[in-house]
């Protein structure tokens, strides 16, 4: 039986897995469907990165919980109520203005993060974020040229985002506000939300968007309490393992 | 100094440890049949302990989907060769970046068509809509060639064309 401080960290990867494979996911919904060919194969790429995140993630918690954990038991067996993503991942992909969008917010997020993280005294999980930061940094570089693209486009561009940007709003508070299990992980959580808000208005400022005032706010993703749209995202991504429980390729 | 060359001197000729060396320059990468193992820069030890044999490998982008093929390939080369118990240990730090891979990798990759990784710093540019990092056509040798697409027929690869002899052609991104 783990002990107190590696539940925690186990729940933190599981955590930083779940973020990164259902954003993964949401953004794979796209292959076959992007709006030109090379953004429907860029999207893909960003998905597969990700994805390879989430494995990297749980595979190392699969190693701490021990008896017969493994990568495709976390991802194809857990309810909904096990995952700790944040809500703002699992919303459905929406239009092109609504997925580039979100990807920037997560990507900034996840930057911010990550360069910390590649200190933290849990040499593995140092290694999986200095990895995959490599990754990050181009899908936040891919993402902000989008955002900028499409807010200072053409007028239906433009309305197309600033829609995206009044929906997803409200969901990004939730990256900062610290669940129980990653208040002890050693990061400056407010030090992460001060860069991000800096980057976020850098770049909606050059797209000519503004930022909506804050209402309510959506939350309670980190602790297990989801919005449908996850289990309607898991009927699809974990409906082989249900239905032949143990099949391979 | 390449990579793998400094880990060819670390080895043990006498352990036997050279001999696994030479059957990894043998494997290929599955996506880039052209460049082996070794070429890539992904082996970042071989140890013989007698009974067994362990090899650690470093994975190219966290999501690289050739990775467990890699695995099984190296497993069968090396079962094929007589060795019987076969570890094969996966590491993620230092994490692995395009300098690795060895010069006779970067000419064989040239002579297949593909343009070799750049030097990772001279293209350390992360500005938005930064110009397109200049790449030498694989054919000709000019450097008057643009980006086409970001991304080419796999993660590591981008889609180039020549403006001179106006052929396409793959680069291999740097990373
Ligand atoms: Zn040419």
């Amino acid at each position: 039986m783990p002990n107190q401080s590696t539940n925690q960290l186990i729940n933190y990867l599981l955590s930083n897995g779940d973020n990164a494979l259902i954003i993964g996911h949401r953004n794979s919904e796209w292959c076959g469907h992007g709006p030109v060919l090379e953004q429907d194969i860029a999207i893909t790429n960003i998905s597969l990165d990700l994805i390879g995140q989430a494995r990297n993630f749980y595979q190392y918690a699969a190693s701490l919980i021990g008896n017969d954990s493994n990568e495709d038991k976390l991802a194809y067996l857990r309810e909904a109520i096990e995952f700790k993503n944040c809500l703002l991942v699992e919303l459905p992909r929406g239009d092109w203005g609504f997925t580039v969008l979100r990807q920037f917010f997560f990507s900034a997020y996840q930057f911010y993060l990550y360069q910390q993280l590649q200190q933290n005294k849990d040499e593995q999980l140092a290694a999986i974020t200095a990895k995959s930061i490599k990754e990050v940094t181009y899908h936040l570089r891919w993402s902000s040229e989008w955002v900028i693209r499409l807010g200072d486009g053409t007028e239906e561009s433009h309305s197309r985002i600033v829609k995206a940007l009044d929906e997803l709003w409200s969901y990004t508070s939730e990256l900062f506000l610290p669940a129980p299990y990653e208040e002890k992980m050693g990061i400056d959580i407010s030090g992460i939300k001060d860069k991000w808000i800096q980057k976020v208005n850098e770049v909606l400022c050059e797209a000519t968007l503004t930022a909506p005032s804050p209402k309510n706010e959506h939350t309670g993703g980190k602790q297990g309490r989801h919005t449908e749209h996850l289990n309607e995202l898991l009927k699809d991504l974990q409906y082989l393992q249900r239905t032949y429980p143990g099949m391979e390729w | 100094m390449s990579y793998s060359n400094h880990i060819l001197q670390s080895l043990d000729p006498a352990a036997g440890e050279a001999k696994i060396f030479t059957i990894l320059q043998a494997v290929n990468d599955p996506e880039v049949p052209v460049l082996s193992v070794i070429d890539l820069g992904i082996i970042r030890d071989i140890k013989d302990l007698g009974e067994s044999v362990e090899i650690t490998i470093t994975p190219t982008y966290s999501g690289c989907p050739a990775m467990d093929v890699i695995s099984m390939n190296i497993r069968l080369a090396l079962i094929s060769h007589g060795y019987k118990n076969v570890i094969i240990k996966q590491v993620l730090s230092p994490a692995w970046t395009t300098d690795w891979m060895t010069e006779e990798g970067k000419q064989k990759l040239k002579k297949y068509g593909i343009a070799p990784p750049n030097p990772k710093q001279q293209v350390c540019n992360q500005d938005l809509f930064a110009p397109d990092e200049a790449v030498q056509c694989p054919h000709c040798n000019s450097y008057h060639t643009h980006r086409i697409s970001e991304f080419g027929s796999t993660a590591c690869k981008a889609l180039y064309q020549c403006d001179d002899c106006r052929e396409p052609f793959d680069y291999f991104k740097c990373h």
